[in-house]
């Protein structure tokens, strides 16, 4: 028995292990990528607009600038105020093809000495927390940004 | 210049953390301001209320709830939500109903209580709302971004800690001679390092903190402020407040990601800078003109990217700038001689309002402690939330 694995937001990513991307939409008019995904019209003021269809986004990019929680966000952010506070990265990163720059949590245990601006990191499946228990509970998924040296 | 709007008043509510109700503060602003005009609170024609979420309906509706407070006297009202930038939209809101003859005197209004640690979005669940859903997905908070754009400072323009450090020293020394200021005591580079860590690079004294305020205007046409015997009064004469133009590159509050570049090029400018540029060509003025700005110190780093993006010196060179001296009390360009955030702390509504007080004090030579000498020009800058511009030139 197992917490049921859900999305912490539906629909902006998918897959396992080394299939795992973020998925976001591009406009087939003007070649905009949007993420979170755009699903109603193109927002690009020069364009007539076109269908927008969903696309993977690069697995890899580089670190266009990082910090750190140190302290417990507030709600909605979910957190067990029980438990002492661990505090994570939050990494954004540039992907070259996209041309764009997505925020992310990075891997438990990276700290931000173990990051660099420029450093090329690849997306990967993460857990943002879990609710209820062993049987019935839910284990919210997300996605994390992690070092390509990083294996574990 | 026929533009141009006169500032009757300027009053506020000290800042701090008071615990009372958002409209306590702004009302005593408000008669602080009128008092100030030397104008009677039935004299004035509309109501302008920048509003705050935190006060349920009544923070919605900003504009009526002050005038209820004051006492109903039929004045025209308009409230204004844009986040951070609220103020700001205040004061164009009521310079437009001036300039356009719908109105002689207009009472501008903002103020807030603001919750203990970090903003939040408002509650429920909204994952249509991008506010929502960065805490949600991410628990980035403000500071994040402030970290974040501290981290690249540091990476492309050779920033330092000791640099972000020596904006809250410069700064808590000007908010320690303003009475109105929340912090009034001198801050050194030691205790700003010896601070905890909240967002790596920055530190608990880099970050401003969240506070109570209120701050208020009276705006008239100028042939009123003649005819009131104001001959000579402090002029509004721009009011910035443009939307980014796509795509938007640089990550911001309250975005989990930019928009894309691959099917439109960047024009150059950031949002930041596009700000500031519709600010001084509607005041037809340069930033080699000014005497003074306040800007969004949300963070010290913060403070170093405005210099850049007001065009006060080249892109990169905004720790020069400070390390020369140039914008603290004496320097070429004086930024936040007020204490800026720093001292204040965010009351959202009223921080752009708040700003246009101290322009206008230090425009009238009546700033005291902390007046730049023969101040002619001075200009602020902030930003909202989801893309609000907001930046002020007043004259003299």
């Amino acid at each position: 028995m197992t917490r049921t694995r859900t999305p912490v937001v539906a629909g902006w990513f998918a897959g396992e292990g080394e299939d795992f991307r973020l998925l976001g939409t591009r406009c087939s008019a003007c070649a905009s990528v949007y993420f979170p995904r755009q699903d109603g019209a193109c927002r690009n003021p020069g364009c007539a607009g076109g269908d927008l269809v969903e696309v993977p986004l690069s697995r890899r990019g580089r670190i266009w600038s990082y910090t750190d929680a140190r302290y417990r966000p507030p709600e909605p952010y979910v957190s067990d105020r029980e438990l002492p506070w661990e505090p994570y990265t939050l990494i954004a990163v540039e992907l070259a093809a996209e041309r764009l720059v997505v925020l992310g949590q990075g891997v438990p245990g990276v700290s931000v000495a173990d990051l660099e601006i420029g450093m090329e990191v690849e997306v990967v499946p993460g857990l943002l927390g879990e609710d209820g228990d062993e049987a019935s509970g839910t284990a919210w998924t997300t996605w994390h940004w992690r070092p390509t040296g990083v294996t574990a | 210049m026929t533009g141009d709007v006169a500032v009757l008043g300027a009053g506020m509510h000290p800042w701090g953390k008071w615990g009372r109700s958002f409209v306590e503060y702004g009302t005593a602003a408000a008669r602080a301001a009128l008092a100030d005009a030397g104008i009677g609170w039935r004299d004035v024609q509309s109501v302008v209320g920048a509003d705050t979420v935190r006060g349920g309906y009544p923070g919605y509706v900003a504009g009526a709830t002050f005038a209820k407070a004051l006492g109903w006297q039929g004045a025209r009202v308009t409230s204004v939500y844009a986040a951070c930038a609220s103020g700001a939209q205040a004061i164009a809101t009521a310079r437009a109903q001036i300039l356009a003859g719908l109105a002689d005197v207009v009472l501008v209004v903002g103020a807030d209580a603001a919750p203990k640690g970090f903003f939040r979005p408002a509650g429920g669940d909204r994952p249509d709302d991008p506010d929502w859903l960065r805490f949600r997905v991410l628990g980035a908070t403000n500071p994040t971004y402030f970290g974040l754009y501290a981290r690249r400072r540091m990476a492309v323009h050779g920033d330092t800690l000791e640099d972000f450090a020596q904006v809250k020293v410069k700064n808590a020394a000007c908010g320690a001679l303003n009475p109105h200021a929340r912090y009034r005591t001198a801050v050194s580079a030691e205790e700003v390092a010896a601070s905890a860590v909240v967002a790596d690079p920055l530190r608990l004294l880099d970050i401003c903190a969240t506070s109570d305020g209120g701050a208020s205007l009276v705006l008239s046409s100028m042939e009123f402020a003649r005819r009131h015997g104001a001959t000579d009064p402090v002029r509004i004469r721009a009011v910035s407040t443009v939307t980014p133009t796509y795509p938007n590159t640089v990550l911001d509050l309250p975005d989990i990601a930019t928009d894309s570049a691959a099917g439109v090029e960047p024009d150059g400018a950031s949002f930041r800078s596009s700000i500031a540029r519709a600010a001084y060509e509607e005041a037809g003025i340069g930033p080699e003109e000014l005497s003074l700005a306040e800007v969004y110190d949300l963070s010290t780093a913060l403070e170093l990217q405005w210099y850049e993006d007001l065009g006060l010196c080249a892109e990169g060179a905004a720790a020069k700038l400070l390390r020369e001296g140039a914008t603290a009390p004496g320097g070429r360009i004086p930024v936040n001689v007020s204490g800026g955030l720093a001292s204040f702390g965010e009351a959202v509504p009223a921080q752009a309002i708040a700003q246009v007080c101290e322009l206008t004090w230090q425009l009238r030579g009546t700033a005291g402690a902390r007046q730049v000498t023969g101040a002619r020009v001075g200009i602020t800058a902030n930003q909202g939330l989801f893309g609000h511009g907001s930046s002020v030139v007043a004259v003299r």
